[in-house]
């Protein structure tokens, strides 16, 4: 039942093969089991979760049950949930029991999903190895030694052990994608406003986005649609028709135009998942793709742009964490000023201050036009540069990550070296494009994905063009050893 | 480019986090380094470029104006580490 | 050494909504200690900002008010600084591209108008409150004005003495009421003005070094606050000191200023534009439809009573000093009288009652429609003004019609001409040696027989009529 897609759990429920209470009961057992070694969660409240089940199994005994209804879906710990603590993998909210709801939250409430705990995350979602988690690091289950990618390691890793059927994750810079690659997992990150920014805890405002994190395309398509929606509690939120991101799943590819980016494919790449691309590529082909070559000149800009933007943005954003209304205050301080510095040198971690300073930095007086204004205008050539190539292109392929997962400890203490690991992600945030990344291979049993980045809200073509290379390779179904 | 201790001192004043000594080294190192991946930047023709604060051309919203919110008074006081008479409280505020 | 004074003022208005700024919190002023703290306004982790239509709309009024450019576009920025009563660690405000651009708002100076140019005007979210007196180091924080709007309204430097920044606050605070975007209420904080002060040599062309006087809620402390430290300022350069760019508070016991105590550094506010906020967009078709609904404004209606209506400039002022005054003057004109009169009647016998009272118009007991009866009383000659001095005093705040006290007091005047010419003749016989004085070119006696006249009538003949019939008669 571990394995089971989230149709399959879903169907179960209504042919009443099995009851909410009793799936819930399993993951929950699987938890005890196997989390420790993984470190994936960092809350489990298996009365509460088990509570939400009782009134599921409700639900669907008076046959109102929905696609979601009564599955135990994993929560990144990014997202405020009512009643449950909320740590955002910082000590600054280590005490934190959230008050209300975010709305992706509400949302799965309202189809009777159940919570099934809060996953481990990078500190304030900074980073790409979940290392800089107060609550410790996560563990990649194929290979324990291993990071697991981040800032969405926990659901990651939660979900490739098989602890949870689906987990939603954000994305800021390659936070589901790269995560996804280095798990073998299939993980969307939507066209920006396309999901409630509401309750998700701020890191940079104007590139955050929450999405699924699932085994395939087809639960992610319909984790996407419980998780989107017009919020009018989010400025940023698109008002469109809603859509059903499961039709069109099946359709055929034939005549698909790929954009390959040749940029993507220069310095940095691991010749092993350059390889691995590559067969994907031609698998492609075999389905009836047309291969187009593409060229996204200014992509290399990306990482210094988003390390100006993202930074700037968050350290306006982690200013409300001050001790005063609620979270870490310190014990001992003289003064308003003693407390404010000491609460928050304390409260948060090394990268979270170091992305703070730059920040602080790159917005202050003499600096701003230097940094952040020319960031924001590189960041519209980086835009321009995708809106040329989907003229000759329906989507782009290319890899998630430069690597495979690497040892804990390996770049944690060359900030720079971690940084490179989203040089083929951050773009799409900057643009506000949708990103997903599927499962593409193995290499000395590690996961490798591919990436495919689509038009604005063109999310539906996105898990139909990756549904169809799952219907037709097994890399999704492969799991790692020792989580029977 | 170098940080001066001088910098780091009012960086980290501003951002109101304490930096001992031997941290402002530190973190002036790894800043100067995150500051060269940045600089490649400066190096770009940006002319004529307009800035892009968001990804779609949307404009703002607008709420109606009613009272929607409700008291929460009891979970937010809570929620606060110093708290005396519904109000929360911090070392004294000198103008 | 003769000095120019130099003052702008900003001021933090206060915008009359349900809700705040951002948030569906209630705006009102009072309640308990965080009872109005939202989760958008205690800035939990994860919340955010959605703009209240009503607060625009105000903006937009103001904007038409002053006559100002209201931009198609207009971006929200942060303001980056901490302090307790701003929980999120920084203030939505507006910053390179405000709602509202340059416009114009004159003063009078006695028989004077002087134009006052507005630089700008732009929305931003108020604080909350540090209360004090908790415990002796220790200060309480309530939040339940945090996210209410404001309007922050800027001059440019045109005004140059106490009296103009005066002259301007109230100018300004009775606008801001009259188009009904604030309250007006100084003493709970709806009206709060940063007074600019900086003095030069006179006729210098560079401006002097300006301190700026934060957070004064009332006319007084603004004319007292300017007052003192121009004279510190003056004083400072003459002993040949120099003024350091600063921000001070006005302290109303000792009647000085003096510098805001925290702050070793400069604040750099590091603003940017907000990602929570998209662009503010607002059409013609907008602008249009909050001007059509609007009133007209106090310099429309003063033009139009002077035009219209012939008052005079300080009559026209005094009638749209404020908006209930305003209301009161076309209640009255709305029952038919003649404007002169209504105009009259309320700056003098209104006003003056009302100040001996220590009331304003709204609480004015007499009804616009019971004065109307009054006045039309006069004009169509039942009574004199004198007369109806006395029938004022009776109706003033007491449940009588004014024909029944007309009655009661008997004053209704004598119009018939053969009456009057029958007392008129009586006291022309009686005073001789006034008529012979009339005659010998004493202009003085015409007035002492209307006197005896009146006397004679006890008050109750028809002056205009006396007045008359004394000419032809003294002619012949």
């Amino acid at each position: 039942m571990e394995k089971f897609s989230l149709k399959e759990l879903s169907d179960g429920l209504k042919a009443k093969k099995f009851s909410s209470v009793e799936i819930t009961q399993f993951f929950l057992d699987r938890l005890d089991r196997y989390n420790a070694s993984i470190n994936a969660f960092i809350t489990i409240d298996n009365e509460k979760s088990l509570k939400m089940a009782k009134q599921s199994d409700e639900i669907i005994k008076e046959g109102r049950q929905d696609y979601l209804t009564g599955i135990p879906i994993a929560q990144k710990d990014i997202f405020c949930a009512e009643g449950w603590k909320t740590t955002c993998g910082s000590k600054m909210l280590d005490n934190f029991i959230s008050p209300y709801d975010a709305t992706v939250i509400s949302k799965f409430n309202n189809v009777g999903a159940v919570n099934l705990g809060k996953t481990n995350m990078d500190e304030f979602a900074m980073g790409s190895s979940n290392e800089t988690s107060y609550y410790g690091n996560v563990k990649n289950p194929w290979n324990i030694k291993n990071v697991p990618g981040g800032s969405s390691g926990g659901s990651a890793a939660a979900v490739a052990a098989m602890l949870a059927p689906a987990a939603t994750a954000t994305d800021t810079g390659g936070s589901i994608r790269q995560p996804a690659s280095l798990c073998g997992l299939t993980g969307l990150k939507p066209t920006y406003g396309l999901v409630s920014r509401y309750g998700m805890i701020a890191f940079a405002s104007s590139l955050d986005q929450a999405g699924p994190m699932c085994h395939s395309a087809e639960d992610c398509a319909a984790m996407l649609n419980v998780m989107s929606g017009h919020d009018s509690k989010d400025s940023t939120s698109i008002k469109r028709d809603k859509e059903n991101y499961l039709n069109g799943i099946h359709n055929p590819i034939k005549g698909l135009k790929i954009g390959i980016p040749k940029e993507f494919f220069s310095e940095g790449i691991d010749a092993d998942v350059e390889k691995i691309i590559e067969q994907g590529i031609t698998e492609y082909k075999k389905l009836g793709a047309e291969i187009v070559d593409i060229s996204l000149p200014n992509n290399h800009l990306s990482i210094p742009v988003y390390y100006v933007i993202a930074p700037a943005e968050a350290s306006s954003n982690l200013s409300r964490y001050d001790g005063v209304r609620y979270g870490y205050r310190t014990k001992e301080y003289d003064d308003l000023m003693d407390m404010y510095c000491k609460t928050r040198k304390e409260g948060f971690g090394e990268e979270v201050k170091r992305r703070i300073m730059i920040g602080t930095y790159v917005l202050s007086a003499g600096y701003y036009d230097a940094y952040y204004l020319k960031a924001q205008k590189i960041r519209r050539l980086i835009s321009e540069d995708f809106s040329k190539a989907f003229k000759k292109c329906d989507v782009i392929l290319g890899p998630s990550a430069p690597s495979v997962s690497f040892p804990i400890g390996d770049k944690k203490e060359d900030p720079l070296k971690m940084y490179m690991q989203d040089v083929y992600t951050i773009s799409t945030n900057l643009a506000g494009l949708p990103g997903l990344s599927m499962p593409a291979g193995l290499i000395n049993n590690l996961p490798v994905g591919i990436q495919l980045i689509g038009n604005y809200f063109s999310e539906a073509k996105l898990l139909n063009v990756a549904n169809i290379f799952q219907m037709n390779s097994d890399w999704h179904h492969l799991s790692p050893k020792g989580f029977e | 480019m170098k940080f001066s201790k001088e910098e780091i001192r009012k960086i980290a004043y501003l951002a109101r986090i304490n930096i001992d000594e031997i941290e402002a080294n530190k973190v002036s190192e790894k800043l100067e380094g995150i500051l060269g991946l940045i600089e490649q930047m400066t190096q770009v023709n940006t002319d004529g470029i307009e800035p892009m604060s968001h990804a779609l051309d949307i404009t703002q919203p607008l709420r109606e104006d009613k009272v929607t919110a409700d008291d929460i008074r009891e979970k937010s006081l809570n929620l606060s580490q110093e708290t005396d008479q519904s109000l929360f409280i911090v070392p004294k505020v000198i103008e | 050494m003769d000095w120019d004074i130099v003052i702008g003022i900003e001021t933090h208005v206060q915008l009359k909504t349900e809700s705040k700024i951002f948030s569906g919190a209630s705006a009102s002023f009072g309640g308990e200690p965080n009872a109005h703290a939202c989760l958008v306004s205690l800035a939990y982790p994860g919340v955010l900002p959605v703009l209240n239509e009503e607060a625009v709309n105000c903006a937009i009024r103001f904007g038409l008010a002053v006559d100002a450019k209201i931009a198609k576009q207009s971006i929200f920025a942060r303001k980056n600084y901490f302090y307790p009563d701003l929980p999120k660690g920084y203030q939505i405000s507006q910053f390179e591209l405000p709602v509202v651009g340059e416009g114009n708002l004159s003063i009078s100076l006695g028989d004077e108008n002087k134009n006052i140019r507005i630089l700008r005007a732009h929305l931003e979210e108020d604080a909350g409150k540090s209360v004090h007196g908790v415990d002796v180091d220790k200060s309480g924080i309530d939040l339940n004005r945090a996210g209410t709007p404001l309007l922050e309204i800027v001059t440019e430097p045109d005004m140059s003495s106490a009296e103009e920044a005066v002259s301007y606050a109230k100018k300004l605070h009775e606008l801001v009421q009259w188009i009904g975007i604030c309250d007006g209420n100084m003493q709970e904080g709806n009206f709060r003005c940063d007074v600019n002060v900086s003095v030069k040599k006179k006729g210098a062309k560079k401006l002097g070094t300006r301190r700026e006087i934060k957070n004064l809620n009332s006319f007084k402390f603004i004319k007292q606050a300017v007052d003192y430290e121009v004279n510190w300022q003056i004083e400072t350069l003459e002993d040949g000191g120099k003024i350091k760019q600063s921000t001070i508070l006005f302290d109303p016991e000792s009647g000085e200023t003096r510098e805001m105590r925290s702050k070793e550094e400069a604040n750099d506010y590091r603003y940017f534009p907000d990602p929570d906020l998209l662009p503010l967009m607002i059409s013609e078709d907008k602008i249009n439809t909050i001007k059509s609904e609007m009133y007209e404004l106090p310099s429309q209606m003063k033009a139009s009573l002077i035009e219209e209506y012939g008052l005079s400039n300080y009559d026209a002022d005094g009638i749209t000093s404020n908006i209930a005054v305003a209301n009161y003057f076309k209640e009255l004109l709305s029952c038919n009288v003649s404007a002169k009169l209504a105009s009259n009647w309320i700056l003098t016998n209104v006003f003056s009652r009302l100040n001996e009272l220590n009331m304003d118009i709204d609480s004015c007991p007499l009804k616009a429609s019971k004065l109307a009866k009054l006045i039309s009383r006069i004009e169509d000659k039942t009574i004199s003004n004198n007369a109806a001095k006395k029938v004022f005093d009776e109706i003033w705040d007491q449940d009588k019609s004014v024909d029944d006290v007309i009655e009661q007091l008997g004053l209704k005047q004598i119009s018939n001409v053969d009456e009057i010419e029958n007392i008129l003749n009586q006291v022309l016989k009686d005073n001789d040696i006034m008529v012979q004085e009339y005659k010998s070119g004493k202009d003085k006696a015409f007035n002492a027989l209307i006197g005896q006249v009146m006397k004679a009538s006890k008050g109750k003949a028809n002056p205009g009529q006396v007045s008359q019939l004394l000419k032809e008669k003294l002619a012949d």
